[in-house]
């Protein structure tokens, strides 16, 4: 057979844990760390990523043939700004205290690397039904990552998980978490726990192949 | 008068784009392995953004008061071309320092502490003046933090740190340690 079916599957799941787009490659970062002091600013600007960067892509890809080359990078830019003029005025009305909390960053999608890069590096290239997938799997990656950074962060100085509280009354807030360096720091931590996981994996895979290679 | 200048130490110190909003991270984290390229790079971005400011007064005052649901998409329209169009200027007028500038001229367009400032300016409601005190304010308090950030790394790249740790997950932490000594700034008005 000599056309070669792509892979569906693995074009969605790479972005959710092996090219997790914020734990791995680090795009994205304004909105991973400004918007995540509590899990359900973290969620709604995930949500809000996510709408915007599969109807991009799909329009990217569906486009691909029409957009001359030269200009590719502001036509990309246009069709994000588009959608994101959408979402902000959608949450305005919907959901107006979030709205308010989040402020600047919903317009500040339009220049979040990560969207910009899968336009560029995957749906001008790529037909529309694997385009969609590669953005709903890279999507699904900040989602995660974002959710995974504001429960932390909201966890430990808050004691509450979207606005629920955990713990009793004697727990003290450690409230430099939900504060901008808070956000660095558990970013940072995050990644080394990361990278840690990924060096343990190899070391496994490694000790695997000797112990392989003595019983042949 | 006071006003200006709290609206200066304001965006330069207490409300710090980068250590403070997180803004423009990528080239905060990037391009902040050298001190001398990163003040060339803080620069620009102040070159940028008082234009940037600029444009985005003109913008508000006689455009999108008749249309206001296109100010993002004129603003990034705006941005983008004011920043080809510098990149133009300078290449003519001074080809040394477009040199020195390099790619990260054109960069630029990405930086979101570009578009930050003609959005949070707008939400503040400045006047001309307020507008670019508040741009030239925003510029040198991205340059503060990028030039600290590079020295620190300079300072902590012969360091004997474990391998597991270098890279962003140390830089990040350094980020963090920044931002905290950032945050005593907080109180600086407070009194008066």
């Amino acid at each position: 057979m000599p056309t070669k079916q792509p892979d569906y599957y693995k074009e969605f799941n790479k972005g959710l844990w092996k090219e997790n787009p914020v734990f791995v490659h680090v795009l994205g970062m304004c909105p991973v760390l400004a918007v995540t002091n509590t899990a359900m600013n973290a969620l709604v600007m995930g949500v809000a990523t996510f709408f915007v960067l599969t109807v991009a892509s799909f329009l990217v890809s569906s486009l691909r043939n029409l957009i001359p080359h030269q200009v590719r990078i502001s036509t990309y830019v246009i069709i994000i700004a588009t959608f994101v003029t959408v979402v902000d005025f959608s949450l305005q009305a919907l959901l107006p205290a979030v709205h308010k909390e989040l402020g600047a960053f919903i317009p500040l999608i339009v220049v979040n690397c990560m969207i910009l890069g899968r336009q560029e590096a995957f749906a001008s290239r790529n037909p529309v039904i694997i385009s969609v997938l590669d953005a709903i799997g890279t999507a699904l990656g900040f989602m995660l990552a974002l959710f995974i950074l504001g429960a932390v962060r909201e966890i430990l100085g808050d004691g509450a998980l979207l606005g629920i509280k955990l713990f009793g009354p004697q727990f003290e807030p450690w409230v430099i978490m939900v504060l901008p360096p808070g956000g660095f720091l558990t970013l940072g931590l995050l990644l080394l726990l990361f990278q840690w996981f990924k060096e343990q994996k190899e070391r496994l895979v490694e000790h695997l192949d000797k112990l392989e290679a003595k019983t042949l | 008068m006071s006003n200006l200048l709290w609206i200066f130490v304001s965006a330069l110190l207490i409300n710090n784009f980068v250590l403070a909003y997180f803004l423009g991270l990528c080239p905060f984290l990037g391009v902040s392995q050298r001190l001398d390229t990163a003040f060339r790079l803080g620069l620009a971005t102040l070159f940028v953004m008082i234009i940037t400011s600029i444009c985005a007064w003109f913008l508000n005052t006689f455009i999108l008061v008749h249309a206001p649901y296109l100010r993002l998409i004129s603003f990034i329209v705006v941005i983008a071309s004011t920043v080809q169009f510098v990149e133009m200027l300078i290449r003519k007028l001074s080809p040394a320092l477009f040199r020195a500038l390099g790619i990260f001229l054109p960069l630029i367009t990405t930086n979101c502490a570009i578009l930050g400032l003609a959005i949070f300016s707008t939400n503040k409601g400045y006047g001309f003046i307020e507008g670019l005190v508040y741009a030239i304010g925003a510029g040198l308090g991205f340059t503060l933090a990028l030039v600290l950030m590079a020295g620190l790394r300079e300072e902590s790249a012969l360091a004997p740190v474990p391998q597991l740790i270098k890279g962003t997950a140390m830089n990040l932490i350094i980020a963090g340690i920044l931002s905290m000594a950032f945050m005593g700034f907080a109180g600086l008005f407070s009194a008066s």
